[in-house]
């Protein structure tokens, strides 16, 4: 009787394992402790599901996917994809296109904010990433600079010109006004772009480093350094982290992200000396966000458990703001934007409600186009600048030559 | 009766020396093989592949089966490139600007290190030794503090020379241009990169000459002594020319690894090769090409043509100091 039941589990438990479906979830830092958070909630959905992560630090995770996707083999059967990653995987293929049934990801098009949604669309069409963060653009400005210049934030925003002004007003008082110049110019040239083209690219395919968004960027951001107003500090320097530390530079531009990095460990000691804005000049930016995808090599029985996680992870509202709260990864829809959450006031941001203004600002940031050359085409873009601003070389020539270098990848 | 029992035996017999004779053939092929077959697999193979991959055209994130062949365009590509002949100035200047020193510091101090107090000899070697077998990325990470323009520990120590009364007159000069954006700046950043290489592997070099040095017999030195030669007379000449098929050894092995130089420059720019590309190295290229560019076919393309330029500056350092360097020996 004993071995009969022993029997009988034994073969029920078999019997359920062989109905379950085991998923390889790709993960990089911070997700791994999101979905160990969030994975019981989707295990009661979906109890046939097991996930598997394989986390790895951030660069890791990239290159071992490009790795994967090369060979063909060995790929997760879901992965998270970062901002600076999602080009070359949008417009090189190698990920599943959710357009298509069994998918039908365009039903969800609408719970999206605009861009973020535009970033994980392939220049044909095909919608390859789901949004899972997003990071609107803004300026983070310290409040203790503000007060000894007796500038109001408003005044400094104004414009690109007033915003260089504030920081001639800062020079005098020993300040910088932000880290590194190149900073602005990448504000700059992510702004003011007409609907349909990309970031480097026009509709047509052409490169356009050489036109006037990316000349009016490039010479703002060398009156900055030629006038001696940024700090010449590149962004993850140990340099940098001090800057924010010992409050040399007043204002950075950055992700909405940076506060919560700020706040745990890059200066935790300058709590309540920080303050939110928009960007000067009205830019509106994104500045990072990650999306969700599943590559091509998914086996076809998987594609139901690897989709169902997806909808979880992204169009669930619930998850999104447990993200936020988990990893303060700001949420890419719109209808979580109500929470309570959002208008919490920032101990670190001096009592600041900033997540309504963030709020506000990822729902006006137009969507951009993505191009296959824009990894490339970025690269070059920030050669050159750091050439104009480095070495002093003149604008215009750089940029052209920018322009002739990408015109020669592009024409392969 | 005696043939009768030989019967059964001939064919025991015959099958066993043909089994000997067989194992006798084929073992020491068995035996080696695993060599053969891991070299063909991670040595062979790859060398094959990466050839064919060169006149191809790829994206790997495609796949397999998206490989276009092209020819020798990846090469034509290249050669003009602007990007990429800087990559082999850049390559040249820091294999020259960090090799070099490293062994014009390496030889004297392992002259001096033999001569001197010997309890201090094997001490001091295994501590010039240390940086060789430390991780390049983490020297290059603590270099990378080290070179910090406003809070790097270089700068404030120049910045503390140059305004120093005791040490001003001779730093006092350079206060002007300090600090000294080291990483930043493009004329900077070779020699910052050069300097790391230079400090990483000048303690290998003295192991080597220290090796050299113990092979000449103290007999010259002491015939020298008694004929009254200076010690700076027995270094350049005994020391030197008796040395000479060391120096050729190292010279080599720093001209092969120079030409190669990856992790230091890519740490120290940030992995991106640093203001207008003048830390990228031909390495860093080829990696950010295949990887971060993703043109396998091309980045196949520059391992072909590295390998030629460490072929070729080998071949011109043996054909200027080969003979000399090996005949000393005989």
């Amino acid at each position: 009787m004993k071995k009969l039941l022993a029997f009988t589990l034994a073969a029920s438990l078999l019997a359920g394992a062989l109905a379950q479906t085991v998923l390889t979830v790709g993960v990089f830092d911070e997700f791994e402790t999101h979905l160990n958070r969030v994975l019981p909630q989707f295990y009661e959905l979906h109890p046939d599901v097991v996930v598997e992560l394989r986390a790895l630090g951030f660069g890791d995770h990239h290159d071992l996917l490009v790795t994967n996707l090369a060979t063909g083999t060995g790929a997760p059967d879901v992965v998270v994809l970062e901002l600076g990653y999602i080009a070359r995987f949008v417009a090189e293929g190698g990920l599943r296109d959710l357009s298509n049934p069994p998918f039908e990801a365009d039903k969800y098009e609408d719970l999206f904010v605009d861009y973020a949604w535009a970033q994980g669309r392939t220049e044909d069409g095909r919608q390859v990433a789901i949004p899972a963060d997003i990071a609107p653009g803004t300026l983070f400005y310290r409040r203790d600079h503000l007060e000894t210049t007796g500038w109001g934030i408003d005044e400094v925003i104004e414009s690109i010109d007033s915003y260089l002004d504030y920081g001639r007003e800062l020079q005098d008082h020993g300040v910088f006004l932000v880290a590194n110049a190149a900073s602005v110019a990448d504000g700059l040239i992510r702004s003011d772009i007409p609907a349909g083209d990309g970031i480097y690219f026009g509709a047509d395919g052409q490169p356009l480093l050489n036109s006037e968004r990316f000349l009016h960027a490039a010479r703002v951001a060398k009156v900055i350094r030629d006038e001696g107003l940024d700090a010449e500090i590149g962004a993850w320097s140990s340099e940098w982290f001090e800057a924010f530390r010992q409050g040399t530079t007043a204002t950075e531009l950055s992700g909405a992200w940076l506060a919560g990095h700020l706040a745990n460990w890059m200066a935790p000691e300058t709590s309540g000396l920080w303050g939110a804005s928009e960007m000067p000049g009205e830019i509106l930016v994104s500045w990072g966000g990650s999306f969700w995808a599943i590559p091509g090599q998914t086996p076809e029985a998987k594609l139901d458990a690897a989709w169902n996680l997806v909808q979880f992870l992204t169009t669930n509202p619930e998850i999104q703001l447990e993200a936020f709260r988990n990893i303060d990864a700001f949420p890419a829809m719109p209808e979580t934007y109500d929470d309570p959450m959002f208008s919490e006031e920032l101990e670190f941001l001096a009592g600041q409600p900033a997540r309504e203004l963030w709020a506000t600002i990822a729902e006006r940031i137009p969507g951009v186009r993505t191009f296959p050359g824009d990894i490339i085409a970025e690269e070059i873009w920030g050669s050159a600048l750091g050439e104009i601003l480095n070495e002093g070389r003149d604008v215009q020539a750089a940029l052209d030559e920018a322009q002739m270098l990408i015109e020669r990848r592009v024409r392969r | 009766m005696a043939r009768r029992s030989d019967v059964p035996d001939a064919p025991r017999r015959s099958w066993s020396t043909r089994f000997d004779s067989f194992q006798r053939r084929i073992a020491p092929y068995l035996f080696i093989s695993p060599f053969f077959i891991l070299f063909a697999i991670f040595g062979l193979f790859p060398i094959v592949f990466s050839m064919y991959l060169s006149l191809q055209d790829w994206n790997p994130i495609q796949g397999l089966g998206t490989m276009r062949y092209i020819g020798l365009e990846n090469y034509t590509w290249l050669m003009g490139d602007p990007w990429f002949w800087r990559s082999i100035t850049n390559t040249l200047f820091i294999a020259f600007a960090s090799g070099l020193p490293q062994h014009l510091v390496a030889i004297p101090l392992a002259f001096a290190l033999s001569r001197g107090i010997s309890r201090l000899r094997h001490p001091l070697t295994a501590t010039y030794f240390l940086p060789y077998i430390t991780s390049a990325v983490a020297i290059s990470l603590v270099f990378q503090t080290i070179f910090g323009t406003q809070f790097g520990i270089l700068n404030q120590a120049l910045i503390y020379l140059a305004n120093a009364p005791w040490s001003a007159w001779l730093f006092g000069g350079m206060a002007e241009g300090l600090p000294v954006n080291w990483l930043g700046r493009a004329p900077n950043i070779k020699p910052a990169i050069s300097i790391l290489v230079w400090w990483q592997f000048f303690g290998f070099n003295v192991v080597l000459y220290a090796a050299g040095l113990a092979t000449i017999p103290k007999d010259y030195y002491e015939a020298a002594e008694i004929d009254g030669a200076s010690a700076r007379q027995s270094f350049f000449h005994i020391t030197l020319p008796l040395l000479r098929p060391m120096i050729f050894f190292a010279v080599t092995l720093t001209i092969i690894g120079n030409l190669q130089l990856f992790d230091q420059p890519f740490i120290l720019t940030g992995g991106t090769g640093g203001t207008g590309q003048a830390g990228m190295t031909v390495a860093m290229y080829l990696y950010r090409t295949g990887f971060e560019w993703l043109e396998m076919g091309t980045a196949a393309a520059i391992s072909w043509l590295l390998f030629l330029l460490v072929g070729t500056m080998t071949l011109i350092h043996f054909y200027f100091f080969g003979r000399s360097g090996l005949e000393t020996r005989d």
